[in-house]
């Protein structure tokens, strides 16, 4: 038995309970508790400004049912910065991934094809992000600029700029199962929205992966020092958000019955001012899932309140703007104090 | 003596500069040894070579008495070489146990952590070996809000946690205090007590007279002269270093 084992032993015996009493979960997830704060003072808020709308239930339906579309991309993208990276890329994807939906929709007639099509295409549109940013060493930022340019490109030149119907899809369980709505109230896409949520959770909390993602996003020397694949974990943060960018695109072009090759244009600032809000990390290294859901409705119900208080919908970009740059710049701030 | 490690005639050129030139030396499996040198003298060539990042131009290491043919960095480490680096050794913003755990998380066959255990090992670990009694220091402490000493420390046990059996110190005293220096050596002491090997470089002559079994001199590429440290006072290490550094001779 060597010493360290013996010490080990020995601690065993003498480990006691932990102390600290209210003060550590506060420090720990202060963060966490801070966004529920603000989500109940926004909450707050719009309940004093227009009491008849926000006492009734349509308008948590409306949110229930248009929030999700960013959520569920928003969720995975918490990864990539966590990794210190970003993805600019995924409206367009949102929109290639519906491309490749009606392309094989259009050959095979198979709605099971072409859903698959649409995932695939995703994965392959993130996979390509992965690999200029890995293999060929380009910074994300300017990747992705060019990838949300090429894709949209490629969106721009099938389609040739026109839309298409998805009437047809009206029944299938595809369309009740991704946008029904569960008991005549609740949009099954609110319900998406949480399980990707948990399962995003799972996957960086509980998993070897999620683990990866926080080192490499933390200190990328020490995490290759210590043997951890950062070329493979960087291509798999980029992979999920490309799916999660064609699974969302699917879901709100069923939700309107229709595919406009414009698809995902308004999504690029209410998904990364939800990522930013949530607290996590411009640097890398921190976040969390929590934050970035619990963000998204905050940026959700800012946009139904816009509208709510009679500002015209020009307000909602300079809102938008205004958070990234407030929450970032906060937790630049906060970095520096909590030290 | 039963040596971990064993380089015979190792010698290593970058272009025209001879950084190793005929190089002997040895590390026993329980032994502590200084490697001194001034700036220049080879000692981060050697090193490099031990952990598989460059390769010798001529000699041959043996390692647990196998030669080693094909060595890289991996290999290195998978044979129980591990190299605590200043600073670049942990993930500042992330709390302690993810840092023990770095790279080598425990988790079941379908990548799964083991939180649960994980934590309880970094509780055991730092109450046996690091040496953190205070309450304000637990297994979600991030790392950040340690001293320079203590994640050096950190660095250390998670060494020895993996079972390394030759841990490579480089310059870890730099940029600590008088207290935070104490608490390393105490540290380096653990290796020696866990029954490991350690090589440890660094400027102070005194740092390394405190802990090391033997001290290797390096000077310009070559050995100037070894020396255990019970056979010679510090006083007279520090005559002998001083007259190398001036005529590169040891006498």
């Amino acid at each position: 038995m060597s010493s360290v084992e013996r010490e080990v032993s020995q601690a065993m015996c003498q480990a006691e309970p932990e102390q600290g009493g209210l003060l550590r979960p506060i420090k720990r997830f202060g963060l966490q508790i801070g966004i529920v704060v603000v989500a109940l003072i926004v909450w707050l808020a719009f309940l004093v400004g227009s009491p008849r709308t926000f006492l009734s239930f349509p308008i948590y339906q409306a949110f229930m049912s248009t929030t999700p579309f960013f959520t569920i991309i928003a969720l995975p993208l918490t990864l990539v910065i966590i990794a210190a990276e970003i993805d600019l890329s995924f409206p367009s994807i949102m929109s290639w991934g519906m491309t490749a939906f009606f392309l094989v929709f259009g050959v095979t007639n198979s709605l099971e094809l072409a859903v698959l099509a649409c995932l695939l295409a995703g994965l392959a549109a993130g996979l390509l992000n992965g690999f200029i940013v890995t293999a060929i060493g380009i910074p994300s930022l300017v990747a992705t600029i060019g990838t949300q340019f090429f894709w949209r490109g490629v969106v721009l030149v099938i389609t040739g700029g026109n839309g298409s119907s998805l009437i047809s899809t009206q029944g299938t369980i595809l369309h009740d199962g991704l946008v029904g709505r569960l008991g005549g109230r609740v949009p099954a896409q609110m319900l998406w929205a949480i399980l990707v949520a948990i399962v995003v959770w799972v996957f960086l909390n509980r998993h070897r992966f999620g683990a990866h993602v926080y080192l490499v996003g933390d200190n990328v020397e020490s995490a290759k020092l210590m043997g951890v694949n950062v070329a493979r974990t960087k291509m798999l943060v980029f992979a999920i958000v490309g799916v999660a960018a064609a699974f969302s695109g699917l879901v709100a072009s069923l939700e309107v019955l229709y595919y406009w090759p414009t698809l995902g244009e308004g999504y690029m600032l209410s998904t990364l001012s939800s990522v930013f809000l949530g607290g996590t990390s411009v640097f890398g290294g921190t976040g969390t899932i929590f934050g970035t859901f619990v963000a998204s409705f905050i940026i959700g119900a800012i946009n139904a309140g816009i509208v709510a208080s009679g500002l015209t919908g020009f307000w909602t970009q300079l809102i938008y703007g205004l958070i990234i740059v407030l929450s970032v710049s906060m937790h630049a701030v906060l970095r520096r104090k909590l030290v | 003596m039963d040596y971990i490690l064993e380089m015979k005639d190792v010698s290593k050129c970058f272009g025209e500069v001879e950084a190793l030139r005929h190089v002997n030396f040895a590390v026993g499996r329980n032994e502590i040894v200084g490697l001194l040198g001034d700036n220049g003298a080879g000692k981060s060539t050697l090193i490099k070579i031990v952990t598989g990042y460059h390769r010798p131009d001529s000699g041959e290491i043996y390692f647990n008495g196998q030669k080693w043919t094909d060595v890289s960095v991996a290999k290195a480490r998978e044979l129980g070489i591990e190299t605590v680096y200043q600073e670049r050794a942990l993930a500042d913003q992330q709390p302690l146990w993810r840092n023990i755990f770095m790279g080598r998380e425990l988790a079941n066959q379908l990548g799964f952590l083991d939180v649960r255990k994980m934590k309880q090992e970094t509780r055991n670990l730092m109450i046996g070996s690091m040496g953190f009694t205070s309450s304000a220091v637990s297994p979600d402490s991030i790392v950040r809000t340690f001293s320079g000493g203590e994640k050096q420390g950190v660095a250390i046990v998670r060494a020895l946690y993996f079972q390394a059996e030759l841990i490579i110190l480089d310059e870890p005293t730099m940029g600590l205090s008088l207290s935070e220096t104490k608490k390393l050596l105490d540290f380096v002491r653990d290796i020696k007590q866990a029954g490991k090997a350690c090589i440890f470089i660094d400027h102070n002559v005194f740092h390394v007279y405190s802990v090391a079994d033997r001290v290797v001199v390096l000077d310009r590429g070559a050995v100037a002269g070894e020396f255990l440290t019970k056979d010679i006072t510090l006083e007279q290490l520090m005559e002998k270093m001083y007259r190398v550094a001036q005529t590169g001779s040891m006498d």
